[in-house]
């Protein structure tokens, strides 16, 4: 297989907490507790863990919006923590991002040109027309039609907007693009207009991404891969079929129990998991799963699992099937 | 356990009749001193029976809440109700005064909003408000309203109640907060309660337990459910009957299997076809365009720019309500004579 666009290793990023009086006290919050997995050419790896799991700090990671507490991100084979000067311009103008909300990561105060044409003027030296072509170009892209450029966003849907902050994350020639939950603020129809936007630009420009969401159906339909995140670890990652096909761990399943049928008669032999995701800042022993989990063992507050390979593809960590 | 009060059931009346009736309900909006007027709502009808469950179902924008506040007549001072009338329990509650609706609200009709957050105050704690509607509506007080209280919580699977009563809302996490809101809905011990999309800011584990929770109370208690939601999942999970509104119409309304097997209006079918299924990678049904604006509204049925089986019928001629062998009611010209039940054609009233 071709060398992995993104590879992320041992990643860890622990937050310090204060705490007592004038703060002394110090505990940490293990957001991102060694994560690994790679990311290849033209392909979606699809995150998926409820809120305060670590996806987004994962994300954040990547995009160097926080620095690692351990661990590395490689883009295409170079560790991107040294990187500075051009080969940092590089890589920003590589990675690009699309968030959850397209009504606040849009300002709009800006037309839509400029909006698009920013990331140009920083990070290339095009000509005001050479730009404007640019604009036009992606426009075109994600299904807009060009002479909306002068506009601003608040003359757009949802649906429209998050279209324009696909055009300004594609308009640098981006290898990958974290995508942090982009369709969960759309409406049905439009949801199904930009999924099927995304998986058309992927196979016309053989772009990558990182696809970050709750939604287990909208995750299985787009990623070719699923890696589930769980309190600041990955407890299982296959291809999107084979999970789908035979989810092993005990949250995968307890996922799958929790989604909602797609028509009435659709029986959910299983009663979904009690209790919530607890705290990060205390988190339980052994396997973090464990208070939560139908089938735990004695063993499973005591030591934690490693991931270990599926014998159907992908690993899972888990002391059931150890 | 008496308790000086209703319980946990709702006052059933012996009336047989359905729980809620909205006949041909439109609610409009006026601007600009009335010159302009935004049918929000427009001549929609549905009915709910005991124990029963509707999903109100639509995209933003569609009519739904507005439908919604118009049952309850929390409307905001811009809209109106114009024409049409909500049968509560043999009231019509169109033509009440606010006075007597108040009566009404919080005892025999509650509402749980999307945030519980907003729908908390975060200076009182959790006591206080799920006491009110007790303390208003059934003059329960001391004792007997703690005890009340109590029953409320657990009943909602709040753990140790006669700890967490003491606590604020800031000190609950979303989805016991949402619960809590169930209590505060479910403490006049009502017979309808209009639950708008609240499971949207929820984890999916937590939505999945709320659902389970809501299902629950509904046997124990014999409570007819709104459900508003843009999720058909949600519908699948939890609903009998489904209501599908489009710019402010109902378009499509039935029991929910005839809906997923056999949906006869195109925007059903386009909706159901743009969710992803688990386990298919096929391409989604995407519609295009947009909803379109309620102040602009396209001639004849306010589907057909979206409309892929439009005919030129659809663009000049508004369809009415055809109703249909197997309990649908569809607006649209395509099923027109298709094993339509009985004498009812074209612009019928139900």
């Amino acid at each position: 297989m071709a060398e992995p666009v993104l590879e992320v290793r041992g990643l860890k990023k622990h937050f310090p907490v204060r705490h007592g009086l004038l703060g002394r006290g110090r505990t940490w919050v293990k957001a991102v507790d060694g994560v690994d997995f790679a990311i290849h050419p033209g392909e979606t790896l699809g995150l998926i863990g409820e809120s305060g799991c670590g996806k987004t700090t994962t994300s954040k990671l990547i995009l160097l919006q926080e620095t690692p507490t351990a661990g590395s991100i490689a883009f295409e084979g170079r560790d991107i923590a040294g990187l500075e000067g051009t080969e940092l311009m590089a890589y920003r103008r590589a990675v690009q991002v699309v968030f959850q909300d397209p009504f606040s990561s849009l300002s709009p105060r800006m037309r839509v040109e400029d909006i698009i044409a920013e990331p140009l003027e920083i990070h290339t030296d095009l000509s005001r027309a050479a730009i404007g072509n640019r604009v036009g170009e992606v426009l075109e892209l994600v299904g807009l039609q060009p002479d909306v450029a002068p506009l601003f966003p608040h003359e757009f849907s949802g649906g429209q907007r998050q279209r324009i902050a696909i055009a300004r994350a594609l308009a640098t020639n981006t290898r990958l693009i974290v995508l942090d939950e982009p369709v969960s603020a759309l409406d049905v129809s439009v949801r199904a207009q930009i999924i099927n936007q995304l998986e058309h630009l992927q196979r016309s420009l053989g772009v990558s991404y990182l696809f970050i969401g709750h939604d287990l159906a909208t995750v299985a339909h787009i990623s070719h891969r699923i890696a589930v995140m769980y309190l600041g670890k990955i407890v299982e990652s296959a291809d999107s079929d084979t999970l789908c096909a035979r989810p092993m761990h005990p949250y995968t399943k307890a996922l799958f129990a929790a989604a909602l049928p797609s028509h009435p008669d659709d029986q959910q032999q299983e009663r979904t998991i009690a209790g919530e995701v607890p705290s990060a800042l205390r988190l339980p022993s052994g396997c973090r799963f464990h208070p939560r989990c139908p089938s735990a063992m004695p063993v499973c507050s005591e030591v934690e699992p490693t991931l270990q390979p599926r014998d159907v593809g992908g690993v899972v960590a888990c002391h059931l099937y150890g | 356990m008496n308790m000086g009060g209703p319980d946990m059931a709702p006052q059933r009346s012996a009336r047989p009749g359905p729980v809620l009736e909205v006949s041909d309900l439109q609610t409009h909006f006026f601007s600009f001193g009335g010159t302009r007027v935004v049918k929000a709502v427009d001549r929609v009808s549905f009915t709910l029976h005991e124990g029963e469950t509707l999903g109100l179902v639509g995209e933003s924008g569609s009519g739904k809440t507005t439908t919604c506040l118009s049952i309850v007549g929390l409307l905001p001072r811009a809209a109106r109700i114009v024409g049409g009338s909500v049968v509560f329990e043999g009231e019509d509650l169109t033509r009440k005064s606010q006075r007597e609706l108040r009566r009404i609200r919080g005892r025999r009709i509650a509402m749980i909003l999307q945030d519980p957050m907003a729908s908390l105050n975060p200076l009182f704690t959790i006591f206080r408000q799920v006491a009110e509607p007790a303390f208003f509506h059934q003059q329960l007080r001391g004792r007997s309203l703690r005890e009340r209280v109590q029953h409320l919580l657990r009943a909602v699977r709040i753990p140790s109640p006669e700890w967490r009563m003491r606590e604020y809302p800031h000190q609950m996490s979303g989805g016991m907060r949402q619960r809590i809101v169930g209590a505060i809905a479910l403490a006049g011990g009502p017979s309808l309660v209009i639950a708008d999309e609240p499971t949207t800011n929820l984890d999916v584990t937590i939505q999945a337990q709320y659902l389970d929770l809501l299902k629950d109370i509904q046997r124990e208690t014999g409570v007819a459910l709104i459900f508003v939601t843009h999720n058909l999942g949600i519908v699948a999970k939890m609903c009998d009957k489904v209501a599908v509104m489009y710019a402010g119409k109902l378009i499509e309304r039935g029991p929910v299997r005839e809906l997923f097997d056999d949906p006869k209006h195109p925007y059903t079918r386009a909706l159901l076809g743009a969710v992803p299924k688990l386990g298919s990678k096929e391409p989604l049904y995407s519609i295009p365009g947009q909803p379109p604006n309620l102040a602009n509204l396209p001639a004849g049925c306010s589907f057909h720019p979206r409309c892929p089986e439009a005919v030129p019928r659809c663009v000049s001629e508004e369809p009415g309500d055809f109703h249909l062998g197997d309990g649908t009611v569809a607006r649209c010209w395509l099923v027109e004579g298709k094993n339509e039940a009985g004498a009812h054609r074209g612009r019928t009233r139900s």
